[in-house]
């Protein structure tokens, strides 16, 4: 049985660790390695669409990240507080923002804001004094706001779990401690759920700057790394893409370990 | 009296400030949901019983034609109601052993480093995970190696096999994960009991072992499921267009072909199907867990 859980091991990084070998290959070829160099860093680099996707893919990635951490923390400590009826319903819109397919969350937001922005366009075009009034397009905020989504969810769940192992008589002793509201959540209940938030913020934004099939739909004119990383896929294997694979590759690598190290920080 | 009646207003006062902190802290996560969830949702169901506008797009109408369309991308369906269960089985055969082997044989100090590395692959990018087997798979990898010791002309890539392979190597962690929680969840002293009780390790296994996970195997066989149900990467980059998939036709008819209202009766039907296999997964494990407490009276 070890033999066959050092093959799994093997095989879940062995392709991995070929790809980050060979975009140190010198030569083109993935079957010789003809010598070490960093060329293609540098050529993926100095290419201005990659590196413009790469930016995007920042921006946006922290922007949604952001915005999930604080609503779906928000939502978790919110939840705490209703009755058994209303949080149902939200445990499963919550549930359904995890579960549904990223395709179908992709084509619905894509269906519906098209469909809100040929009824918002032409109501802005006719307020506006100017020439040119604004228009709402897919862009950054659709792929903000669909990112978010589940983000916000996965948030939601995570500082949920946490809340509610949270000892209760800390709470209840700052209050009869006569600590306001706001004291008692700023010195207790913060510090506590703080690593699972910023482990949600973490794996928010790992997810947000990997999805590839949710900003294929709502992406409109803008590009992310993982469209970028996808059309030239298709376009034909290169070194190049080795190169930018290994780097979100090891990203993400270092984000998530964050993240988990955060979330067992509660023992210490 | 009027002390009594200004304790009364006071604490409504409080509960005030209570709902509407809690309606406050509950505000962004609703329009949110409801903005991006539940809108979206309906906007897709009302498209499905509609039109494509001579244009592309949609155009108003109440007609089942898109469902009744539906079997124009039955390969679709077909290759995904194949592959879907096919690739979630065979990530259970590779993950099992694994789970069993990080929860009851894995030395204590190893546990968490092995479990954090069965974890970090299902966080890291599918694309490009995907693109590594690509990598390995297209000509340049193994075909290339196979050639050098004298076997020509192999095809790995744009195969139904390359894309179980790429099912279960994306998937594995995720299976391995509630498989794990649940064999490590397991009374150890259940074990020895069935040992002491002649059992062969055989038998304890299937009697015990396997039985009381089988919670934990039914969650990862429908996370897995429902997944595969909506991929797209997998069957595009591994399938190279031969093994299309229900997201496919998705991509096709959403950004290609711009019939938005058939393209919104095939992901209705998908969602379907997921809440299907959901409820049938619950079901299934509530049954498990239910033979279990009789088992044990």
């Amino acid at each position: 049985m070890r033999a066959f859980v050092v093959a799994v091991f093997a095989f879940l990084y062995l392709p991995i660790a070929l790809v980050v070998l060979f975009s140190f290959n010198a030569g083109h070829h993935a079957s010789e390695f003809t010598g070490f160099s960093v060329q293609w860093y540098g050529k993926a680099l100095s290419n201005p669409f990659l590196v413009e996707a790469l930016k995007n893919s920042l921006f946006i990635a922290t922007t949604s990240a952001l915005l999930a951490a604080v609503a779906g923390t928000a939502a978790a400590l919110g939840l705490q507080r209703v009755g058994a009826r209303t949080r149902a319903v939200f445990d499963g819109l919550l549930g359904a923002a995890i579960v549904v397919p990223g395709v179908v969350i992709g084509i619905s937001t894509l269906v519906a804001l098209v469909q809100l922005f040929g009824v918002v366009n032409p109501f802005l075009a006719e307020l506006w004094p100017g020439d040119q009034p604004p228009r709402l397009a897919l862009g950054y905020g659709s792929i903000i706001a669909a990112h978010g989504l589940f983000s916000m969810a996965l948030v939601a769940m995570i500082v949920g779990t946490r809340l509610s192992s949270l000892d209760r008589n800390l709470v209840e002793a700052s209050s009869d401690l006569y600590a306001t509201p706001l004291t008692t959540f700023r010195s207790i209940v913060l510090p506590q759920i703080m690593p699972a938030v910023i482990a949600g913020f973490l794996l928010a934004f790992t997810f947000s700057f990997d999805d590839f099939i949710i900003a294929f739909f709502v992406a409109g004119a803008q590009t992310t790394l993982p469209i970028y990383v996808f059309a030239s896929i298709r376009r034909g294997v290169t070194p190049e893409i080795n190169a930018v694979a290994t780097i979100v590759l090891i990203a993400s690598v270092l984000l998530v370990v964050l993240a988990q190290w955060q979330l067992r920080r509660r023992k210490q | 009296m009027p002390a009594g009646t200004e304790a009364a207003f006071s604490m409504r006062g409080t509960l005030l400030r209570k709902n509407l902190m809690t309606a406050l802290l509950l505000a962004p996560a609703t329009l949110w949901l409801v903005v991006f969830l539940v809108l979206p949702f309906i906007a897709i169901a009302i498209f499905s019983v509609g039109e494509r506008a001579p244009e592309g797009g949609y155009q108003a109408a109440l007609t089942l034609a898109q469902y009744a369309n539906l079997p124009a991308r039955a390969t679709a369906f077909w290759n995904t109601m194949v592959l879907a269960p096919v690739g979630a089985f065979a990530c259970l055969l590779v993950a099992y052993p694994v789970a069993y082997y990080l929860a009851l044989r894995a030395p204590e100090r190893w546990r968490l480093i092995l479990l954090a590395l069965v974890v970090i692959p299902f966080w890291t990018s599918l694309l490009m995970r995907t693109y590594a087997w690509m990598y390995v798979l297209g000509g340049r990898g193994i075909p290339a190696l196979l050639a050098y010791v004298g076997i020509e002309d192999v095809r790995l890539i744009n195969t139904p096999g390359a894309v179980l392979l790429g099912i279960v190597y994306g998937y594995l962690p995720l299976m391995i994960l509630p498989i794990y929680v649940s064999l490590e969840r397991l009374d150890r002293r259940l074990l020895e009991a069935s040992a002491d009780l002649g059992a062969t390790p055989l038998s304890t296994f299937f009697g015990v072992t396997l039985r009381l996970s089988l919670p934990g195997v039914m969650t990862g066989f429908s996370l897995v499921m429902i997944l595969l149900l909506g991929e797209y990467l997998i069957p595009t980059l591994l399938g190279g267009g031969k093994v299309f998939f229900i997201g496919n036709a998705l991509v096709d008819l959403f950004l290609q072909s711009r019939n938005w209202p058939f393209g919104s009766a095939i992901a209705i039907t998908l969602v379907l199907v997921s809440v299907v296999v959901l409820i049938a997964a619950n079901r299934i494990s509530a049954r498990l867990s239910g033979a279990r407490r009789v088992d044990l009276i």
